[in-house]
């Protein structure tokens, strides 16, 4: 194992990690705050890196492809809430995970139906394609900029929630409901603007994930399930704790992944290890969950006095 | 006689805030021990580190000769620990009989029965019906508890923590949002265990607490500021400050 | 006389149809209907096993299909290496989804409310994957299973006894479910839903009962999934799809969640509906989705859990007439 190797594999797992970041934000907010669960999330990204690939195959401008991706995801979110969410943040999660269920059905036909079943594919831009000399390593510049997106974003979410009025009250929203609406707030509105920043912050997340993942109709749920556990891990509603989860399940994975086959081989014959060793990978992320619920179920970094 | 409830320096700590400040108590069986306070006094926290929901930062707790500072609240119910709930909590799609047997059945072996319905085990239905005659609600027996007004429901929680005839009742404001009529009822029920069975009372209504204690216990911010007879209370001067503005001892 | 109940005619109904349907599916010349009709059984037994945590325990497992999925590769994995014996097979099913259910069971049970369900989920998809890595066993293509479980006195292979075996199955786990909601062990799931926390208080250690009622679950919702092995003669990591255990929790609450017959009659209504909208358009899961939506969003009480209602607005109804006291 050379030193090159282990660095990208590590790159490679803080991408996947700010990556997973953007699509938990949203979901622990949205959990959060307005106790929603939306398992529809995954539609939202799935529907961003759609309508960015098109933008993006029709006029060839990634800038157009982001604007495209992220607003037309921002849109969906919004529609989403004031037609479904809004009518079901009274009543039992089980109504929720139905609706929501019954929403990703829609979305996934839907993208057949519009796209066809076959993978919509996206070119990495001109500007981004190619590789970036990092540490005397050759990495690609196209991952090393969704790291760098990422990172901004998560800055930005940062900045949102502690520095701004709106990142006050989603604050505020977190910890006390009922005493934010009390307050005169409209309610209503903020709910609408939080579940549209969730679903702008997926958007980003599908476009940024166009190019290196196939777009096709289901690609939203095996991603909103590692988002799941991210947010188990970290703690229910706490974006600071997504952020810190995301990259610890992202490094794991990619980890995981990349070197458990050949840690394997060392122990096991050639055929077992071939055969255990993405198995047990893939199984990584579900048994490290396992261990932080079996040690602290409210997760490593939980927000406080809830 | 040794105290049948013992709780040692009890320390409850949020963040910067002492909720429960090195509270002792000392409950001698039989007795009709009420506590009372001002609302954010710490009641609440009390009754839940007495009940196996909260873990005291330290001190002790002994009911009945064993420590049991670290039991769960399901363990110490066995034990004999029975409390009621301030915020009515039975079980509405239940009738008022089903409710009480399901009360009896932790205290009647495992609940591992698959096939015999429960109203037709007699080691379950019977005392319950007779507890449900105790607490005065013989007529509504077989009525979903969803139909029950709310005194009844009141009458029904303390069905359920009388079935099992436990060793110590620990009970939350049970006359919490009744009327004059209903409290007077509660009161008599009240009265009638008192000697039989060992009471724990929080209540903020004092007519009833006055009428039916044998010692009062004050909390306030957390401390207990006085522990004595009802006469000494009312005279004691600590007291009348801490509920000033609250409200009016009875003379 | 006892007056006429609708959901107990519909429910007799519904066994009477499904007792007769091999015969009309010989008369008539369809053999699709008794491969359809078993489908329905299949997935009725999955949902009377979920039906038993979810509604009458209250905890919502996104993650069923996993155990409908054991049990298909109990079948396939063994058939794969030569054990036809449907005993063995079905007592290494039984085995597995004991103790996957058991311990996954005690690490999410840890847990309620959101963070459950997606634990759920998740465990799950930890399973498809590993499934799919195992090449040796078909990967993400599947086993194909080509003898069917043999039981000695009669073998899963003949259409009929598949689909008999099933209805008795299924007939077998209704009664059940009618007898444990009344005895003790029902109780105290049923009081887990409604409040756990008085249920600790009256001296109940409640996670010993969900564990158990989980475990329960996860074996019967495997038996459900020996059959279905048996019936598409195949084993695939689709079987444990979230899709699929999204499909059983909208069958649960589309029957009447927390009613004895409301799985069976969930089974019923969602695979034809299903199966009528297939005939309609390509697309047909377009329409499925909104429908689904639709129902959470009005239809809370389900189809069986609405004829129930009926009933007891009807007795009221009669009490109030006889002007005695309800």
């Amino acid at each position: 194992m050379t030193f090159s190797l282990f660095t990208i594999q590590m790159l490679n797992g803080l991408q996947l990690g700010v990556l997973l970041f953007m699509l938990s934000a949203g979901l622990t907010l949205v959990f959060g705050i307005m106790n929603f669960v939306n398992l529809a999330h995954g539609s939202l990204y799935m529907m961003g890196a759609y309508f960015a690939a098109t933008a993006y195959a029709h006029s060839d401008s990634f800038l157009i492809a982001a604007l495209v991706g992220v607003t037309g995801s921002a849109a969906l979110g919004f529609a989403m809430e004031r037609i479904v969410a809004a009518r079901l943040y009274a009543r039992d999660h089980l109504d929720q995970v139905l609706a929501t269920f019954g929403l990703i059905l829609f979305f996934n036909e839907l993208a057949r139906w519009i796209w066809g079943a076959s993978p919509y594919y996206m070119n990495v831009p001109e500007a981004l394609s190619g590789t970036i000399n990092l540490l005397g390593i050759s990495y690609s510049t196209y991952r090393f900029a969704i790291i760098v997106v990422g990172l901004l974003v998560a800055l930005g979410c940062y900045l949102l929630i502690n520095k701004t009025r709106i990142g006050m009250l989603i604050r505020a929203g977190s910890s006390n409901p009922t005493i934010v609406a009390a307050m005169g707030v409209n309610i209503k509105m903020l709910n609408a603007a939080i579940f549209a920043l969730g679903a702008a912050l997926a958007g980003v997340a599908g476009l940024m994930s166009g190019p290196i993942l196939s777009v096709q109709s289901g690609m939203g749920e095996p991603i909103l399930i590692m988002a799941m556990i991210v947010i188990v891990i970290g703690g229910i509603g706490s974006v600071r704790g997504a952020f810190y989860s995301a990259l610890i399940v992202g490094l794991i994975d990619t980890a995981g992944r990349a070197f458990l086959p050949l840690l394997l081989r060392e122990f096991l014959d050639r055929s077992t290890a071939q055969a255990a060793g993405p198995a047990l990978a893939s199984m990584l992320i579900s048994i490290f969950m396992a261990l932080v619920l079996a040690l602290k179920p409210e997760g490593l970094f939980p927000l406080r006095n809830r | 006689m040794t105290p049948l409830l013992q709780v040692n320096q009890l320390v409850k700590r949020y963040g910067g805030l002492v909720a429960t400040d090195d509270v002792s108590l000392a409950l001698q069986p039989g007795e009709l021990h009420a506590i009372i306070g001002p609302n954010g006094a710490g009641k609440t926290t009390l009754i839940g580190q007495l009940a196996g929901e909260l873990r005291p930062d330290s001190g002790s707790i002994r009911f009945d000769g064993h420590d049991i500072t670290a039991l769960p609240t399901f363990g110490r119910a066995l034990r004999g620990l029975a409390r009621s709930f301030q915020i009515t909590s039975v079980f509405p799609e239940f009738t008022v009989l089903e409710n009480v047997a399901l009360a009896m059945q932790a205290h009647r072996g495992h609940s591992f029965g698959f096939w015999t319905p429960v109203l037709r085990q007699a080691e379950l239905v019977e005392p319950a019906r007779a507890a449900i005659q105790l607490a005065g609600l013989h007529h509504r027996s077989d009525a979903p508890v969803a139909e029950l007004a709310h005194g009844e429901r009141r009458q029904l929680e303390m069905a359920m923590v009388l079935v099992a005839q436990p060793k110590l009742l620990l009970l939350d404001e049970p006359m919490a949002g009744m009327s004059h009529q209903e409290s007077g009822k509660v009161v008599e029920l009240l009265s009638s265990l008192k000697g039989r069975y060992t009471i724990l009372l929080i209540e903020h209504d004092m007519d009833a607490v006055f009428a039916l204690a044998d010692r009062i216990s004050v909390l306030v911010n957390g401390r207990l500021v006085a522990s004595d007879t009802p006469a000494a209370i009312r005279a004691n001067a600590q007291v009348r400050i801490a509920y000033l503005g609250d409200e009016e001892l009875p003379a | 006389m006892k007056p006429w109940r609708i959901s107990q005619s519909v429910a007799t109904a519904i066994v009477l149809l499904l007792v007769l349907l091999p015969l009309y599916a010989r008369l008539a010349g369809e053999p699709f209907a008794l491969t359809f009709g078993s489908r329905v059984l299949v997935f009725a037994l999955a949902a009377v096993s979920l039906n038993l945590v979810l509604g009458y325990g209250g905890m919502v497992s996104f993650g069923h299909a996993l155990y409908l999925g054991l049990g298909a590769y109990g079948v396939g994995i063994l058939a794969h290496h030569g054990v036809h014996n449907g005993w063995l097979q079905l007592g290494v099913t039984i085995l597995t989804c004991a103790i996957v259910g058991a311990l996954t069971g005690l690490v999410s049970l840890r847990t309620t409310g959101i963070a459950f369900i997606m634990i759920t989920l998740a465990f799950a998809q930890m399973f498809y994957y590993l499934f799919v890595s195992l090449k040796q066993y078909g990967g993400d293509d599947g086993l194909s299973i080509a003898n069917r479980s043999d039981f000695g006195l009669f073998t899963l292979g003949s259409p009929i006894t598949l689909y008999y075996t099933a209805l008795l199955l299924v007939l077998a786990a209704l009664l059940a479910t009618h007898r444990l909601v009344h005895a003790r062990f029902g109780m105290v799931l049923r009081g887990c839903q409604v409040n756990e926390r008085r249920m600790k208080a009256l001296g109940f250690s409640t996670l010993r009962y969900k564990l158990s009622a989980y475990t329960l679950s996860s074996v019967l919702c495997g038996l459900a999934g020996l059959l279905y092995g048996n019936l598409t003669g195949f084993a695939a990591p689709a079987y444990m799809a979230w899709t699929l255990s999204g499909e059983l929790i909208v069958i649960v609450v589309l029957g009447g969640m927390g009613t004895v017959f409301g799985p069976l009659v969930g089974a019923i209504v969602l695979l034809i509906s299903e199966e009528l909208l297939k005939a309609l358009t390509d697309h047909w899961m377009m329409i499925l989705g909104p429908l689904i939506v639709l129902a959470a969003l009005t239809a809370r009480r389900g189809v069986y859990g609405y004829l129930l209602d009926w009933d007891a607005w009807r007795a009221q109804q009669r009490r109030a007439g006889k002007g005695a006291a309800p």
